[in-house]
């Protein structure tokens, strides 16, 4: 199975929904190239990359738990308590080094928490994140701060370069986006915990009963896509000179989900992997670009979203139909 | 018997413990700890918030369990089927938002506006059902995209018509009744709800296109394969979970008379967590309308608790957030151990002290006198339990494979199936008109006319009060026997046991038994006889009013008065037996032919008095290492009716018919069943009346 998947890999990217949806990104770039004026415009192209970044990276973070069939809902809850705290932490006086050590130990336990109960209270993600979305920000709003908007701290300086300098040309958001991708995809294709996350997404019983350190392996997956979510909020942080707790209300979740899956990964696991998240980003990110410079509403745009997303879910259930026989019981 | 022997009697024969096992296996304690929950939550929070409980509390309660339950049932439906509908929460509001526009806006009559509601609500599921049903999208994520996509469409919708629908007045009576009026004290909404509610039970439960839901979401592939259309019954669980959606979102408009920006939004997840509190389980197969209305009572009250008593909203969904994982932690628990409890606990040994062997005859001297059985139809039929013997001489029997053989006489060499039951038959005798009834274990009984043609005759007797199973199916129907007046007696082995689990009864050796009565004049059946342990073999008395019967693991013959002054009486015939007995048959010396399928032992007779040593053996030993009664040496022995055992007969090697279950005697000869046998054996017997046959001796020569 896998040594026919990896010809048809080999010989195009056109029969997979990586290909479908990377084809239909080019489409858009084309077409709204031609329509738009400025659109192919160096500068609206690295906006474009910027903007798209976060989303990317998020993506990358969850695509690590998708593969090993799981999911994180809680992403957005942790990286806002995460970071406004640390924020507070700094502005009530603590330095800013420090302050971010603590908040980075706070997602850490966060993730923790979320991976003991899905791995040893057999919880299924979907509804372990769901439920621990709301706990997360519970105990960030009252407990650790009450404001929604904190700006951030002035006098460091490496954040100011994170949010708004450029490296060789590149804005250091896309580098980091980069970094981030380069990490997860050598841990994923080169480690032996990445191999294991695989071997559980496509068959976690069989991989127990191989030796595989299942429960281990999930809880560590949910730490270090905890700490990805982390990072990504500084970048947030960074570029936006603050952060706004208010996020956390915010469908963004949704949205990364959406690129993961739209990229080629299924929630069903054992799957895909970072060229998929960064076909996913890209797609959405020229979609949201191009209707943004069209200056639709909102609404407009969320229904042109949902109903290419639509479109994308229906060519790669064409291209690769399932049926009784082959289904996964309990996939939903 | 010492006294400590009497207190272990007493203590196995008056405490139930059989009822634990029966009670966790019935289907509603799967309810058990959302119940649990439900009754907490209702605790808890009517204590700290004693207005919940006040008329105008429950009116108001009503009024949101009635719309919400309705959403729960709907995503229920979905989830039962394996698949989940996230775009509830859009669809609601566009149903909300259609019905008070045609109303308000349009002034269309109440009748169309709900059809055309419940119309848009369908056409929204259809979306879903089709996408995921017939072009099989995931459910997850195709509904989340049309979460988005009626989500625009209604924010695109509302500001037209926003002004207008608070402007507008419907001049319906009833639908101001709907919303504003009462009665009993509770609001219409409930009352309608509550029939819905009510139709789902009926349906999921207890009707064909319920069970094909429930199929298509416990193994999607096995339901395909068994003929099940499982893409329109995907798609159909999407239509009428819109049409759900729809009617709740109509109650909920009658309730507010407007709709607002905010109508539905995040519905989806507290939908989806009341229906999981319920112990709904994602993923498919297991789901119920009790469970959808268990958790959203739970939800409802605790949002409504919370909310009065001042709670930041962050910090009430936070303490939700909690219990939810803490319910569902537990409930996950539940159903993975539920069934090792049941498997732990079921099994319940009594107390039974066997009589000892009468050791000063020697009447049971073995011998081999069945040496030199012929054998008839070797390798032809799997384990004919019993066999009968009709008027031309035709040996027939039953299998293991639910089909009646029969042997032409007069040398049994020409074989056919005679008919096809499809049952393990066991119990087998020829009625006044010629007729075989049969005992099919896991069917009930049966006839078979002399035209081939299988009738059910009965496969469910009165339910007792007191059992806690549902004992009214017959599951395992083992001997019978007809009185004159054509009443068929027969046995009921076990109510607790099917047909493959007997060697478990043994174990228990409780009173699981029952004789059961058919009238074949007004069809009725009713159960005449309880807790008899392992009743075998029937064989009527030529009295007209008493039958015997075997009692297999209490090793004796009783007779049981059906009519007459003695009526209801039962008497130990014969007890001490040294085996077990199986059938009981006429003999044409006026006597009764009883088969023994294995012989006692003194450790498996030891054990019988250690309740405590057995149960502990079927907790901690595997199944394949218990001690089990020895049924692969056995004889038949002849006894009077009133209980003097004349003569046995063995087969010491086992070499030419290994077992015996059953005998049937005809024109001098003894024909022989065994259960776990390859033939039917035919033994002549010295001396015996070479005209007799059971069929004229019993109903008379043929007219």
């Amino acid at each position: 199975m896998s040594e026919k998947e990896k010809t048809k890999g080999g010989k195009g990217l056109s029969f997979s929904q990586e290909g479908i949806v990377f084809l239909l990104t080019l489409a858009l770039f084309v077409a709204f190239s031609i329509i738009l004026p400025n659109f192919l415009t160096s500068g609206n192209v690295i906006a474009l990359m910027r903007s798209v970044s976060i989303l990317g990276m998020l993506a990358l973070g969850m695509s690590l738990v998708v593969i090993g069939r799981g999911v994180d809902l809680t992403m957005v809850a942790t990286l806002v308590v995460g970071v406004v705290w640390a924020v507070k932490l700094t502005n009530d006086g603590m330095p800013f080094g420090e302050a971010l050590f603590y908040g980075g130990l706070l997602v850490s336990a966060f993730g923790l928490i979320v991976g003991l109960i899905v791995a040893f209270a057999e919880i299924p993600p979907i509804f372990t994140t769901l439920a621990m979305a709301p706990v997360i920000f519970g105990i960030g709003n009252p407990f650790l701060f009450k404001q929604d908007t904190h700006n951030a701290p002035r006098n460091v300086e490496w954040l100011g370069d994170l949010g708004f300098g450029a490296t060789l040309g590149i804005p250091n958001t896309i580098l980091v986006f980069g970094l981030v991708a380069l990490v997860i995809h050598l841990i994923l294709r080169y480690t032996r915990f990445g191999r294991s996350i695989y071997a559980m997404g496509d068959n976690p019983l069989a991989a127990r009963m191989t030796g595989l350190p299942l429960r281990p392996i999930i809880v560590s997956q949910y730490i270090m896509t905890a700490l990805v979510a982390y990072l990504v909020g500084l970048v947030i942080l960074a570029s936006n000179s603050g952060i706004n707790s208010r996020l956390a209300y915010t469908t963004l979740v949704y949205d990364v989900l959406l690129v993961v899956v739209l990229g080629g990964i299924g929630l069903s696991g054992g799957r895909g992997g970072v060229r998929n998240v960064i076909v996913g980003t890209l797609f959405v990110g020229t979609l949201l670009s191009g209707m943004t410079i069209l200056n639709l509403s909102l609404t407009a745009q969320n229904l042109i979203k949902s109903v290419v997303m639509m479109l994308a879910l229906i060519a790669d259930t064409l291209v690769n139909p399932r049926d009784e026989q082959t289904s996964q019981q309990g996939d939903i | 018997m010492s006294a400590t022997d009497t207190l272990v009697r007493l203590r196995y024969r008056f405490l139930p413990d059989h009822m634990v096992g029966e009670i966790l296996s019935k289907r509603w304690t799967d309810n058990a700890i959302p119940f649990t929950a439900l009754v907490l939550t209702l605790a808890i929070f009517g204590n700290i918030n004693p207005g919940m409980f006040s008329a105008f509390g429950l009116y108001d309660l009503a009024g949101q369990i009635s719309e919400f339950g309705l959403l729960a049932i709907a995503l229920t439906l979905v989830m039962i089927s394996g698949g989940i509908d996230l775009s509830i929460g859009s669809v609601f509001a566009l149903c909300a938002l259609t019905v008070l526009t045609a109303l308000n806006v349009y002034g269309l009559p109440l009748p169309v506006a709900v059809l055309l509601t419940l119309a848009v609500g369908a056409f929204c599921g259809a979306i879903n059902g089709v996408l995921i049903g017939y072009m099989r999208l995931r459910a997850f994520l195709t509904t989340l995209v049309t979460l988005v996509m009626f989500r625009s469409i209604y924010e695109m919708i509302l500001p037209k018509v926003a002004t207008d629908i608070v402007l507008g007045m419907p001049d319906s009576v009833v639908w101001d009744n709907l919303g504003f009026s009462s009665f009993l004290g509770l609001p219409y909404a409930f009352y309608i709800a509550a029939v819905i509610a009510i139709v789902w039970h009926i349906v999921l439960s207890r009707s064909r296109p319920g069970w094909h839901i429930a199929a298509v979401g416990g193994a999607r592939r096995s339901a395909h394969n068994a003929g099940i259309n499982v893409r329109l019954v995907i798609c159909l669980t999407y239509v009428f979970c819109g049409m759900m959606v729809a009617a709740a979102a109509i109650l909920f408009a009658a309730r507010l008379t407007s709709v607002g920006t905010d109508t539905g939004l995040g519905m989806e997840i507290s939908v989806l967590t009341a229906v999981i509190l319920g112990g709904t389980t994602l993923g498919g197969g297991r789901g119920s309308v009790a469970k959808a209305l268990i958790g959203s009572v739970i939800v409802l009250i605790m949002t409504n608790g919370l909310l009065q008593m001042g709670v930041i909203g962050t910090v009430s969904a936070l303490i939700l957030g909690v219990v939810l994982l803490l319910a569902v932690w537990l409930d996950v628990r539940w159903v993975k151990n539920r069934q090792k409890l049941i498997d732990s606990s079921y099994v319940s040994p009594a107390y039974i002290q066997l009589k000892d062997e009468d050791t000063n005859t020697s009447v049971y001297t073995e011998n081999d006198k069945l040496r030199n059985v012929e054998t008839i139809g070797l390798g032809q039929v799997e384990g004919p339990e019993d066999v009968a013997v009709d008027r031309h001489g035709n040996v027939y029997s039953g299998s293991r494979h639910g089909e009646i053989h029969r042997w032409l006489a007069p040398d049994f060499k020409e074989h056919e199936i005679f008919a096809h039951i499809g049952g393990g038959t066991f119990g087998m005798n020829f009625d006044k008109d010629d007729n075989l009834v049969v005992c099919v274990g896991g069917m009930g009984l049966y006839m078979v006319t002399p035209e081939r043609e299988v009738v059910k005759l009965t496969d469910e007797t009165n339910r007792s009060w007191t059992s806690v199973i549902d004992d009214s199916r017959i599951q395992l129907a083992d001997d019978l026997d007809i009185a004159p007046d054509g009443r068929v007696f027969f046995s009921e082995a076990s109510i607790r046991y099917t047909v493959h689990d007997w060697p478990v009864d043994m174990i228990e050796s409780r009173g699981n038994g029952r004789i059961i009565c058919y009238d074949p004049r007004d069809g009725s059946t009713k159960t005449v006889l309880r807790n008899r342990i392992f009743p075998n073999g029937i064989v009527c008395l030529p009295d007209g009013e008493s039958l015997l019967f075997n009692e297999t693991w209490a090793c004796r013959v009783c007779r049981y008065w059906f009519d007459g002054p003695n009526k209801g009486k039962v008497e130990v015939v014969l007890d001490g037996l040294p085996g077990y007995p199986d059938n009981i048959n006429r003999a044409s010396d006026g006597n009764y032919w009883v088969c023994l399928v294995g012989m006692r032992g003194p450790a498996l007779d030891l054990a019988m008095t250690r309740p405590s040593f057995r149960r502990r053996m079927t907790r901690r030993v595997a199944p394949a290492n218990w001690i089990y009664p020895n049924i692969n040496t056995g004889c038949i022995i002849k006894i009077t009716a009133e209980g003097e055992v004349l003569e046995s007969i063995w087969d010491k090697g086992g070499v030419n018919h290994p077992m015996v279950t059953s005998c049937k005697e005809h024109e001098g000869h003894l024909y022989i069943g065994g259960v776990s046998n390859n033939r039917v054996g035919r033994w002549k017997i010295e001396g015996a009346d070479p005209t007799w046959s059971s069929p004229v001796d019993y109903w008379g020569p043929k007219s």
